[in-house]
């Protein structure tokens, strides 16, 4: 599915929880228990995110040419919120990834309801996300300009 | 200013004084604001307020040297703010009440000067695990530079100090003992008073951080014979960014001053400066003079309505709270104790205190979570972090209810 139908489902899915704040805690709360926990070897200082007042560890893998993520975070309302970003960019091309206008952050009312320091490491996980991919997609560049000289 | 209501009433009306805190009539989230986040910072009464407003609508001008009338106003309400302090902690001369801009200021200065210039290689500075970072950065500072031993008073298990290491650790090396009056974190209150007497024994000087302890406790400077104590206004319903720092007239005289520049000096020539006396020598450039004389105030309103009466209303929410919040099993209470202020700290079993606390603020209840600037303390108990709520004498049992039926709440879910 592409990155915009993927958004449009999101959003569907936030419109029954009517703007009910608690409820709407609680529901991302869920998305995050139903993330994957992480391998304990994969939670190193290393793949932290930076910018996150809660632990929040990524990984990315590349399968197919398409970017592939993994997350996992300390707090299951911060899990929540990675899980709708791994849902919205995992397993896309480098390129939509990076060029994605995640407009279901504004349709779903997330700044007003998780505040700003939250929003501010929300921020630091997407931007983190499209490093990956820029990352991958320049290597990917070099590999194939050194296959082609 | 005086409120007529709290001055005259004979019977604590909590009604009454929540009429005189404008901030809190409103609405969070589609609920009541239920503010429990008093530690960090308390609301301000209508007193304050208006005292900031009356300053700069009506007499904003620098204080000391100025000849017109309204210098003369400023640097007057400025002085009498000094005075009020000065009774507050019984202190025995005015001129040891230095204005700072918090009780870390205050905590730093004393580092950086009684510190520097007092401390050497092997000297011992003691603190405890229960330490806000701000009494124990300035001092590992310090230590790096000077080249003295930071020593750490351990924390049991239950939340207070282990006076038997204490003891043990206190010798002739001892030159500093500075130690947290009141913790922030769990609410503890030390016997600051024994403390003071086994340092002096050993003839090292005591700094207490008082940050916690303005608002709730008796504090006496001279029946705890402390060497220095710090405050901030704003835990006591004061105004942001002022703070106290008092100390020992002998202590304040020997030591070089913190900042250099105007207000402080006696006498400039480029080949030589001396100083001012205290407490200007440590009062460098203009100060925070609307907030100092804003501080007055909130001094006039605790004292007015009186300690005794703010524990014992605190003391009967701090108990509802930990009764009811003992009730629910996944729940565990930090430092359930007797010797505490208004404050609770605990967590819900398999859930991050952020995530509680989000929680809590979808019901308009405004609690603090995180390690609450004491790192190691949380490292003592091998947490993240806390939920805390810490209550304030305009603060209702029907609030406090609320508090232990969103946590049973959100513990059930």
């Amino acid at each position: 599915m592409a990155i915009n139908e993927i958004q449009e489902e999101i959003i569907s899915e936030f419109e029954v929880l009517q703007d009910d704040r608690e409820s709407t805690i609680f529901y991302i709360m869920e998305l995050g228990e139903k993330l994957p926990s992480m391998d304990e070897k994969d939670k190193i200082d290393i793949n932290l995110i930076k910018g996150c007042q809660s632990k929040v560890w990524l990984i990315t893998k590349i399968y197919d040419n398409n970017v592939y993520f993994r997350a996992d975070s300390n707090t299951e309302i911060t899990k929540g919120l990675i899980s709708l970003l791994i849902r919205v960019f995992s397993g896309q091309d480098a390129d939509d990834i990076m060029n994605a206008n995640l407009f279901f952050i504004e349709k779903i009312g997330m700044h007003q309801m998780i505040g700003s320091q939250r929003s501010n490491g929300f921020a630091s996980m997407i931007k983190q996300m499209k490093l990956f991919a820029l990352t991958y997609r320049e290597l990917n560049k070099h590999k194939k300009f050194n296959a082609h000289s | 200013m005086e409120d007529p209501v709290i001055q005259y009433s004979t019977r604590f009306d909590v009604q009454a004084i929540r009429s005189i805190f404008p901030l809190l009539d409103q609405e969070v989230n589609g609920y009541p604001l239920a503010y429990f986040d008093n530690a960090a910072t308390t609301q301000k009464p209508v007193s304050v307020i208006e005292a900031l407003h009356d300053y700069y609508t009506g007499y904003n001008s620098n204080i000391h040297r100025g000849i017109h009338a309204l210098a003369e106003k400023a640097t007057e309400a400025y002085e009498q703010t000094r005075l009020a302090i000065q009774e507050f902690i019984n202190a025995p001369e005015k001129e040891e009440i230095i204005f700072t801009r918090g009780t870390t200021e205050g905590i730093n200065l004393i580092a950086s000067t009684y510190g520097k210039k007092f401390l050497k290689q092997h000297d011992e500075v003691i603190i405890t695990g229960m330490e806000h970072h701000s009494n124990i950065v300035p001092w590992q500072m310090i230590c790096d530079e000077t080249g003295a031993v930071l020593k750490i008073v351990p924390v049991s298990v239950t939340g207070e100090l282990e006076m038997d290491e204490l003891e043990n650790m206190i010798s002739d090396n001892t030159k500093i003992v500075s130690v947290v009056f009141v913790s922030n974190t769990l609410g503890t209150i030390n016997p600051v008073k024994e403390i003071i007497k086994k340092a002096h024994d050993a003839g090292a000087i005591v700094v207490l951080d008082a940050a916690q302890a303005m608002q709730h406790l008796d504090v006496d400077v001279r029946d705890l014979n402390c060497d220095f104590l710090a405050f901030s206004g704003h835990k006591m319903y004061g105004p942001t960014g002022v703070g106290v720092l008092y100390g020992k007239r002998k202590h304040l005289e020997a030591m070089p001053p913190y900042q250099g520049g105007g207000e402080m000096i006696s006498e400039v020539t480029f080949e030589k400066t001396t100083y001012n006396d205290i407490p200007y020598k440590f009062e460098a450039g203009t100060p925070n003079i609307a907030d100092v004389v804003a501080l007055k105030e909130a001094v006039y309103f605790i004292s007015n309505l009186g300690k005794q009466t703010i524990r014992t209303h605190e003391a009967t929410l701090l108990a509802m709270a930990t009764e009811g919040l003992k009730e629910i099993d996944t729940v565990k209470i930090y430092a359930d104790h007797h010797h505490k202020v208004s404050v609770i700290s605990f967590n819900i079993e398999n859930m991050h205190p952020f995530d509680a606390g989000m929680l809590l603020d979808a019901k308009g209840i405004a609690v603090r979570t995180g390690h609450h600037c004491t790192q190691p303390l949380m490292a003592r108990y091998g947490i993240e972090g806390t939920v805390r709520a810490s209550f304030a004498v305009y603060n209702t049992l029907e609030e406090v209810d609320r508090l232990i039926k969103a946590v049973s709440r959100i513990a059930t879910r």
